[in-house]
């Protein structure tokens, strides 16, 4: 394994170490929860993306095997840390504040407090929302 | 070089780890506690990935794997049984 | 031209989403970790039954007008993700937290696919400092939750003229 390989791998594994830990710094150190909100969806992406690049480009350089099934992982987390962050927003919003707190946007209101279109008020929301 | 690359990683990993549990001994709130867990299901997916390395083995791919899906949607439903008070309805 | 139409009707009944086919038969192979013919014929049968058999959860196709642009848009996105990293890693670090000003923005939508307002949302968590949060009641407005913005409008005028915009030349 040459040395540029293991310098690329090295740095790729303390690149994503350290994002991991900043983010885990970050939910320690912010306030409240929409802040704290901030610093696992964001700094994580990159921390295991650095080190699932780590494990790419170890197994092509010292092995000679062209793995990528790692990418199907950081795929697979781009996909779900919005879903993840989107469902603690909405929680926190019905949990925490009142609709008088937030921006109101013109015509309906937003979908955690206000009804969609078409279902009576009073009722038990229907099952597909969300 | 990548052993010590692999050290400091480790470590580093383990003291995120040590700080996502003192946020879900602090939480306040069960949103908290539940973002706090989220973000150590994604720390121990990279563990596996490096301990995967360092063990010079693809065998731990499919637990990290199982791991990010199973993070992934037991947060939703934790996240879902705040907002609705049930899980399946 | 009768005879066209009962061609695509026929495919459309035993391909009902060709892209999703091609994606199934692409993480089927990347989940073997090996490409050999074997691999490839198993996930040609699984690309194939499994949207059959859910084609009902999905009766419309997503409509992708300009594949050149959503490679652009994605790569993009990718850009952004690394400096929003590296922003927020250096808010976290270095920001005093009293300095801090997170404001709540409502971002009125152009798009009106639902598939396009997903990927807008997404785009929107992943990018610097931004979390979308909520969707308005009827879909015309987005909810998003800044870290540290002291200009909102032009946080808001950022997001619909980098994605919102190019969302657009993709979709509709």
């Amino acid at each position: 394994m040459s040395i540029l390989a293991e310098a690329i791998v090295s740095a790729l594994i303390i690149i994503g170490a350290v994002f991991l830990l900043v983010g885990s710094w970050g939910m320690i150190r912010m306030p409240e929860l929409m802040t704290r909100l901030h610093a696992p969806t964001k700094a994580t992406t990159l921390g295991v993306g650095g080190t699932l690049l780590a494990s790419i480009a170890y197994f092509l350089a010292a092995e000679g095997v062209f793995s990528i099934h790692e990418l199907l992982i950081s795929m697979f987390l781009f996909l779900s840390a919005p879903i993840t962050a989107h469902f603690l927003a909405k929680a926190y919003m019905h949990s925490r504040l009142k609709a008088g707190e937030l921006p109101r946007p013109d015509g309906k209101g937003w979908s955690t407090y206000d009804k969609p279109a078409g279902v009576e008020s009073g009722e038990a929301p229907p099952r597909d929302t969300l | 070089m990548i052993e010590h690359a692999l050290t400091f990683a480790f470590s580093a990993i383990s003291l995120a780890l040590l700080m996502n549990l003192w946020s879900v001994v602090r939480g306040p709130s069960i949103l908290d506690r539940v973002l706090a867990i989220d973000t150590m299901v994604i720390n121990v997916i990279a563990l596996i990935i490096l301990y995967g390395i360092s063990e010079r083995t693809p065998v731990y791919f499919e637990a990290a794997l199982i791991f990010a899906m199973f993070g992934f949607v037991s947060t939703v439903a934790y996240a879902k049984f705040v907002l609705r008070g049930d899980i399946i309805e | 031209m009768m005879a066209h139409d009962a061609q695509t009707r026929q495919a459309r009944s035993w391909l009902p989403h060709p892209l999703m086919t091609v994606l199934l038969i692409l993480i089927w192979i990347l989940l073997q970790n090996s490409f050999s013919l074997g691999n490839l014929l198993l996930g040609v049968v699984l690309g194939v039954l499994f949207p059959l058999m859910t084609a009902s959860f999905w009766p419309d196709r997503p409509h992708i007008r300009n594949y050149g642009k959503a490679v652009v848009y994605f790569l993009v996105v990718i850009g952004d993700i690394v400096t929003a990293n590296i922003q927020v890693a250096r808010l976290i670090l270095f920001a005093r937290v009293s300095s801090l000003q997170p404001r709540w923005l409502c971002v009125p939508l152009a798009l009106t696919r639902p598939e396009a307002i997903t990927l807008l949302a997404g785009t929107v968590t992943m990018t610097p400092g931004t979390v979308s949060c909520d969707l308005s009641a009827d879909g015309r407005h987005l909810l998003v939750h800044c870290l540290d913005e002291p200009d909102p409008e032009a946080a808001v005028r950022r997001i619909k003229m980098r994605y919102e915009a190019r969302l657009m030349e993709i979709f509709e």
